[in-house]
């Protein structure tokens, strides 16, 4: 208990903002690939996408802002230097992809002029100059890259699983929705 | 401790690895391995499936695009369809009687930019004008806080296909036989068989009198909208741009041209004359009228409101007018408007927007109406 209990996973505010960017994220991505292929939903689901990738911005900037002024769990003692630098560097890579993914996707339609409309009469400015070849970079770029957070949430998703249930060290604990205590 | 997968730190301190459990057994851990397995996979087959990968004979976006590709072809820089057209600008004055009807913006009385696009139906950049082909008119209003108003409207009275199926089965069963070059009769007329809504549609179409040239058509936006006031009010519409130039009918003379611009010249020879004006007529639909089906006309006496007056004054060719690089898709829409339940208009959105990505990153090749035919 104490001090060291503490430690041991990170604060109620990093994990109620790590649950609800993965909550949002997941949401997203179905959401984002079930779009392009749709017809009949497809309004209703740009009509969602929009407002909630604007809305990923908003939590990840929070997070991030936080994150650095919050003390860290350390890692669990079973992961090897190797694993931590994998986790480090897949922190840094869903990070980029969770900061971009968003900008891309206001930059692009900013680019094909189109209004990115929140709720409402509530838009925001374009971020870009008009243009369709801009536009059709940023466009290919969205997609290789919400592919690639997709695989990239699989592996950490996969890492969580395989350290929580095979390697049983409470690497999971540290990001549970509840409170854990030292063993 | 032996554990297969993970290699301890050499530095781990006894009392953290106290804490650890006793590893699994080599058996327990594959079968957990399994789970995780499972587990992936379910994920990454569920968001195939989102992405309609395990439905490769569903109607998307994409295969609709590349129908019409199929259909006239791929013309870089391109729309898939109503390639060939020319690039308008102007202003909106609204009269203030829209008010009533929607909130938005546009509708308060006074002036907003709008850009927009003439345009004939068909995949064919370069193909000859001819009364006959269906005409389009593309518009785009700037409204003063930087929101959007969006429509594309064309010159027939009803669109001839209930459903966005509907549209692709006929593209299918018009497409030309290598053989003969023309459409297969038989599978024409199975499509006539199978879709009374079209030839119904077809019917009205036909007894519609097409006027001479763009100046004196009448544009209708097909699909059912709402409107939504002040009040919360939300209402069906239907809506139509109404020329000030009178009409004129096609004679013989008009279709006997040579000129394979000639409808876009006497465009641009009467707007360089004087702005041409449209009035924007609002149709206000009644509890009963069908707004999911664009192949039924309204019936007449329905309210009608003249809510402002279209003035395009200023033409130019594709290759520098902003309307090229611009997806007039249907559900850009300003608060106080929403779609209505029409189920082509969401496939609308979605497929000009497959087409306008497809254009977007190619080349850009010269516009029939270059900016010489403009100047002339």
């Amino acid at each position: 208990m104490g001090a060291a209990s503490e430690q041991r996973q990170f604060t109620v505010l990093m994990r109620i903002l790590h649950w609800l960017t993965a909550a949002m994220v997941l949401t997203m991505l179905g959401i984002g690939v079930a779009m392009v292929a749709s017809l009949g939903n497809y309004h209703r689901l740009v009509s969602i996408h929009r407002p909630l990738g604007i809305a990923i911005l908003i939590v990840v900037v929070v997070r991030f802002v936080n994150r650095q002024f919050s003390t860290l769990p350390p890692f669990p003692p079973s992961m090897s230097s190797r694993e931590r630098f994998i986790a480090h560097a897949s922190e840094v890579l869903l990070y980029t992809l969770l900061f971009a993914l968003p900008l891309i996707g206001w930059g692009m339609l900013s680019a094909a002029r189109f209004p990115i409309v929140l709720y409402g009469s509530l838009h925001l400015p374009p971020i870009l100059p008009h243009s369709v070849m801009l536009y059709a970079l940023l466009r290919k770029t969205h997609t290789v890259l919400a592919y690639l957070l997709f695989l990239a949430f699989i592996a950490h998703l996969g890492a969580i699983l395989f350290h929580t249930l095979v390697v049983r060290d409470g690497l999971f604990s540290r990001m549970a929705p509840w409170r854990v205590h030292a063993r | 401790m032996q554990r297969p997968w993970s290699d301890p730190l050499p530095s781990d301190s006894t009392a953290s690895v106290e804490k650890q459990p006793a590893p699994l057994s080599r058996g327990r851990a594959l079968t957990r391995l399994g789970g995780i397995g499972v587990v992936i996979l379910c994920l990454a087959g569920g968001f195939l499936y989102l992405g309609g990968w395990f439905s490769p004979n569903a109607l998307t976006p994409a295969r609709f695009v590349d129908a019409f590709e199929r259909a006239d072809g791929v013309f870089s820089g391109f729309r898939r369809n109503h390639a060939k057209g020319v690039g308008v600008s102007g202003y909106f004055e609204s009269n203030g009687q829209g008010a009533r009807l929607s909130k938005a913006v546009v509708f308060r009385a006074g002036r907003v930019p709008v850009i927009g696009r003439f345009s004939f139906g068909g995949g064919d950049p370069n193909v000859a004008d001819a009364p006959s082909m269906v005409r389009g008119l593309g518009l785009l209003f700037w409204l003063p806080d930087g929101e959007q108003w969006r429509t594309a409207m064309i010159n027939l009275p009803v669109f001839p296909f209930q459903t966005p199926q509907a549209f692709y089965d006929n593209l299918v069963a018009s497409q030309p036989d290598p053989q003969t070059g023309k459409p297969d009769p038989e599978k024409m007329a199975a499509f006539a068989a199978s879709h009374p809504a079209t030839v119904r549609a077809l019917g009205i179409i036909q007894s519609h009198l097409a006027s001479s040239g763009f100046d004196n058509t009448a544009f209708n936006s097909l699909n059912a909208f709402r409107f939504i006031n002040a009040a919360g009010t939300s209402i069906p519409v239907r809506w139509s741009l109404a020329p000030v130039e009178p009409f004129v009918a096609v004679t013989t003379m008009t279709t006997a041209q040579t000129d394979k611009n000639y409808m876009f010249d006497a465009l641009i020879a009467s707007i360089l004359q004087h702005p041409l004006q449209w009035h924007l007529i609002i149709t206000i639909g009644k509890p009963g009228d069908p707004t999911n089906d664009a192949t039924m006309a309204w019936p007449d006496g329905r309210e009608q409101v003249d809510v402002g007056t279209l003035a395009v004054d200023h033409i130019e060719s594709e290759e520098t007018s902003p309307a090229r690089d611009i997806n007039f898709d249907p559900l850009v829409l300003p608060s106080g408007m929403a779609p209505s339940d029409d189920p082509l208009l969401s496939a609308r959105s979605a497929i000009y927007s497959r087409s306008f990505t497809r254009r977007a990153g190619e080349a850009k090749t010269p516009s029939a109406i270059s900016p010489a035919e403009v100047r002339r």
